[in-house]
This record gives structure tokens, C-alpha cells and sequence, in this order.
């Protein structure tokens, strides 16, 4: 009776809590769409994929080149930071001795929370003059995928260590009782049964890599257009806005706001598609 | 009864002395007097630094900048949205209804690294190298090392005097890094032995007094230094305006007086500006 209270209690405020945080994000999609009304309505939205190149004191917006190098850069980070990343949880949850494990999960904490404007700044000082000496200028899209790669690798295996930590006891002690060893129940027991889990953790880590500005602007060379090598120079949609922004004015600033609801959108979608594929992990249980 | 009744009307009065504060508070606020000032980013830093020191010697006055480009400088100062546009270039002649009253002036120099030979650049060389025909350093008398261009963002007012004093589009620029601010600018250009940049003279050469490894080559016979810019001697320079509309406001008058003044040197060049002579 008396927890029965406390519910009743509780609920209303947390049920308001919920409903500013859905309203806000409502609020901030609506923001952009009023924003880039003028692209939005006039049908200037097709010049987005019709211009020949983002020149926007010509009157030209074609973002396509963007897009492409923005998909390209979190495409490339997340062939570097999976495999790593799952080979880091793998590790933490199965082979690392105790006391390890804690200092390593405690490393892998204080990576993901580290500033990416330091890690940006590491990229433009060490690994820009790096990649120049070799192959100028150095600002390119391999620089952005290396440091942003280096992010992502922390999220992505906290939350894959956190899906395989998720696998029931029962069934690697049943394996284990059937004679398996520890690398065939990792491969076919755990992976398999945690890939829901890992395979949310990899798009997150997407969703947070093309969401990323600030490391990518300082690295990525900024120049818009197709990336065409993995040493010449891109501009991501996020950087654009970054960079544009506090100067533009009109059909140029309404583009900019397009372009971040576009960019909105993809993480939305980026994240639902998470959202199911771990919802589906509930079925093993 | 009556308790309560004493009650209703000590919480009465309360109501109304807190209906008397807060209809009078507005007044309080307006009766200190207020100097909107709104325009190009590049003259907002320095505005707001001399309106800082306009409000400690003027005390009752608040300046308020805001940015937004000297587009909006223009059109605020034309539509009487704000007292004072700010305009990082001269005004066109579409704009003579306005009045310019220039503040300091911002120039531009070409930046290479220090270890690049080439001390003299033409016209028709750095329009070469920034549309691509020139691309290796030989070509010039350097060394073998291919041509970094680096080049500005869009709507970088920088931008826009480089492309205009050199007579090119954005588009037929070959950048191979576009960077947003000077400092960005700086990093690129000391980081990379093949890099050509440009930006602000005041940065280039602070910074080169510090040690950067970056140098100002002499363009089309001009050197790039400050001294050369304040006498009016450095082609590729530009005014910094504050814009008014017809007979300016009491205080605009006495800001504008103020930010041409002497006094606010120290300022102008702490924005890495040049300041005026006097």
C-alpha cells in the first residue's frame, strides 16, 4: 500500500520529465523545419543534388559532394573502430584478470568522455604533419577517419562489453559443459547471441561519428568535393554548418539549417535502426 | 473573522507594492540610454571592446553588438534597426544614402612557410597558384615541393577582398585546405613547408614575432607589414566602418568620435588591426 503511494508520487513528475525531453527534441526538429523553410518550400531543396558544387556567393548548393564525404568518413571509422572495439569488450569481459579489467573498463570510460576538440587538436599537431610528409597535404579524409575512428572504438566497446556481459550464464555454462572451449563459446555462443547487442552498438557508434564536427573540421581539409582518395581533403555536412554558419545570411543560411536537418534525420534513422535491432535481442533471453 | 480579514489586506498591499516594483523596473531600464550597434564579425570584436570602455566612461549608457554580417550592417543602419552598422569593407555606390566613418583598417597578407625560398610573388603568380596553373614550387624559382593552396571559408569577409582584389570566383579556386579563422589558417600554413595562405596582416605578423615558422612574401612589389597598410600603401587592404544614417543620435555621435579617437589604439590593435592615424 504504502509503495503503492510512493508510485503515485513519483509518476507525475517523471512523467513530466519525459514529456520535456520529447517535447524538446519535437521542438528543436520543428526549429530546423521552419528555419529551412525558404530551401524547404521553394523547391530549392533540388538544387541540393543538382548544383555543381557548394559555392554559395554564386548561388550554388549542391551538398551531394558532402553527404557522400560525411557517409564515407563515418563508413571508414567504423571499419576501424568495430573490429577494435569488439576485440576490446572480448577482452574485458573473457580474458582480462580482475584487477585489469576494472582499470581497462575505467581507461575505456575516460576515453569516451574526452573532449573531441583535444583529440582534434592531437590530429591537426601530430597526425596531419604526419600523413603530409608523405602524402601533402595531410588534411584529408584518412586523418579525419583515423581520429575519428579513435573516438568511437570507447563507445563502441562499452556497449558491446555491456550486450556480451548481457548473455545468460546458462548458456556459456552449458557450452562449457559440453567440451567447447572458451575462443569457440566466445565465437559461436557469445558473438551470435549478443549481435543484436553489438551490431546497436556499431550504429550508435555511426550515429556519434557522423554527428561529429569539431575533430572532423580541424583534420578533414574542409575542400568540398567527391572524396576520390583516402588522402585528399573533404568537407562533412557537419563541418559545413560549423563553418559557414555565424556568416551566412539568407537562402544560404536556410541551406545550412537543411542541411542539419538532414543530418538529423540520418542519426534519427541511424538510432531507430539500433533501437530494433537490440529490441530484437529480447527474443533469446 | 477579523484576523483573517487583516490578513487578505497586509497580503493585499504586498501585491500591490510588488505590481508598483515591477511597473517601474521597465523605466528604471529605459532611463538608461542604449546604442545598438550591429554588423560584420569582423569589426563585432572590436566594437564590443570600445563599447566596454564607451560604457566605463559613459556610465548610464549600455552598448549592445550584435553580428550578423555587414550586409546586416548595412540594412540595419538603412532601416533604423540599429544606431550603428558595422561594415568590414568601403561602401558601394548603392550605399551612399549611408555615412561611413572608418575606425581602423584590416589588411591582408599572403603567408608561406618559412622555409619556402620564395620571397617575391606577382599578382598573376598567386592567381596562378590559386587556380591551379601553378602547382609545384619550382615553377617559381623554389624548391621541388608541391603547392599547397590554402583558402577561406564562404562568407569570410577575407574571402571576399582576396577573391575581389585578385578578380576571381570562388569557384575557380583549387583549394587543397579551407580553414575558418586566421589562427586555423596560421597552423595549416607553419605545419606544411608547400602551404600559401593568407590572413590578417595584424596576425601574421604577431605571430610571426613569436617564433611561427611563417613568413610574409613581398606581393607585386608591396611588403605586407601594418606600417605599410596604415599609410595607405598596401593594396590589399580594407576599411573597417562604423555606418550611420543621416544625422547620427547624440550618443552614436560621441561613440563614433570615441572609437576614432586615440584612445582606443591599444584596442584596435589588440583585434590586430591597424589603427588610424592621428
Amino acid at each position: 500500500m504504502f509503495r503503492g503511494n510512493i508510485d503515485r508520487l513519483v509518476e507525475p513528475p517523471l512523467r513530466l520529465v519525459g514529456f520535456v525531453c520529447v517535447a524538446i527534441l519535437l521542438l528543436i526538429l520543428l526549429f530546423l523545419v521552419k528555419e529551412a523553410a525558404p530551401v524547404l518550400t521553394s523547391g530549392g531543396w533540388r538544387m541540393f543534388f543538382a548544383d555543381s558544387g557548394w559555392y554559395p556567393m554564386e548561388g550554388l548548393f549542391g551538398i551531394l559532394p558532402m553527404l557522400v564525404a560525411s557517409l564515407a568518413v563515418m563508413l571508414g571509422a567504423i571499419v576501424i573502430a568495430a573490429p577494435i572495439g569488439l576485440g576490446c569488450a572480448i577482452f574485458l569481459q573473457y580474458y582480462a584478470p580482475p584487477v585489469l579489467a576494472k582499470l581497462f573498463r575505467l581507461l575505456l570510460s575516460l576515453l569516451a568522455g574526452m573532449p573531441s576538440v583535444v583529440l582534434g587538436l592531437w590530429g591537426l599537431t601530430v597526425l596531419v604533419p604526419i600523413i603530409g610528409s608523405w602524402q601533402p597535404p595531410g588534411t584529408s579524409l584518412l586523418a579525419a577517419i583515423i581520429v575519428l575512428a579513435l573516438m568511437v572504438i570507447p563507445t563502441m566497446a562499452l556497449a558491446s562489453a555491456s550486450a556480451l556481459c548481457a548473455v545468460p550464464d546458462s548458456l556459456m555454462n552449458g557450452a562449457a559443459a559440453l567440451g567447447l572451449t572458451l575462443r569457440a563459446r566466445i565465437c559461436y555462443i557469445a558473438i551470435t547471441t549478443a549481435g543484436a547487442g553489438i551490431r546497436s552498438a556499431a550504429l550508435l557508434s555511426m550515429a556519434r561519428a557522423i554527428g561529429e564536427t569539431m575533430v572532423v573540421l580541424m583534420v578533414a581539409g574542409n575542400v568540398v568535393q567527391y572524396p576520390s582518395g583516402l588522402f585528399e581533403p573533404v568537407r562533412v555536412l557537419t563541418a559545413n554548418i560549423a563553418l559557414e554558419m555565424a556568416y551566412a545570411t539568407d537562402l544560404h543560411r536556410a541551406s545550412l539549417f537543411a542541411s542539419g536537418l538532414l543530418l538529423t534525420l540520418i542519426v534519427l534513422a541511424l538510432a531507430w535502426v539500433a533501437a530494433r535491432s537490440s529490441g530484437s535481442s529480447k527474443q533469446y533471453g | 473573522m477579523l484576523n483573517i480579514i487583516r490578513s487578505i489586506q497586509a497580503s493585499t498591499r504586498r501585491l500591490m507594492m510588488l505590481a508598483f516594483l515591477v511597473a517601474i523596473t521597465p523605466q528604471l531600464s529605459i532611463a538608461a540610454e542604449h546604442l545598438s550597434i550591429t554588423g560584420s564579425s569582423t569589426v563585432a570584436p572590436l566594437a564590443l571592446e570600445i563599447g566596454k570602455r564607451f560604457e566605463k566612461l559613459n556610465p548610464g549608457i549600455r552598448v549592445d553588438v550584435q553580428t550578423g554580417g555587414s550586409s546586416r550592417g548595412i540594412n540595419d543602419a538603412r532601416r533604423g534597426l540599429a544606431d550603428i552598422g558595422m561594415v568590414s569593407r568601403a561602401l558601394k555606390q548603392s550605399e551612399t544614402d549611408l555615412t561611413a566613418h572608418s575606425i581602423a583598417t584590416d589588411g591582408i597578407g599572403i603567408i608561406l612557410h618559412s622555409d619556402n625560398p620564395v620571397t617575391h610573388l606577382s599578382d598573376d603568380q598567386i592567381r596562378g597558384i590559386y587556380t591551379g596553373k601553378i602547382r609545384n614550387w619550382r615553377e617559381l624559382g623554389g624548391e621541388d615541393r608541391s603547392i599547397t593552396v590554402v583558402n577561406k571559408a564562404e562568407g569570410r569577409s577575407t574571402l571576399e577582398l582576396f577573391l575581389h582584389y585578385f578578380g576571381l570566383r570562388n569557384s575557380q579556386i583549387k583549394a587543397r585546405v579551407i580553414i575558418g579563422d586566421n589562427q586555423q589558417g596560421i597552423k595549416t600554413v607553419a605545419g606544411n613547408p608547400g602551404a600559401i595562405g593568407y590572413v590578417s596582416i595584424g596576425t601574421a605578423e604577431y605571430e610571426e614575432q613569436r617564433g611561427i615558422t611563417i613568413k610574409r612574401p613581398i606581393v607585386n612589389g608591396a611588403e605586407a607589414s601594418i606600417a605599410k597598410v596604415r599609410n595607405g600603401e598596401f593594396p590589399l587592404s580594407r576599411p573597417l566602418n562604423l555606418v550611420t544614417r543621416g544625422e547620427p543620435s547624440e550618443w552614436a555621435k560621441r561613440f563614433i568620435l570615441f572609437a576614432q579617437s586615440a584612445q582606443v589604439d591599444d584596442l584596435v590593435e589588440g583585434q590586430f588591426f591597424v589603427s588610424r592615424q592621428h
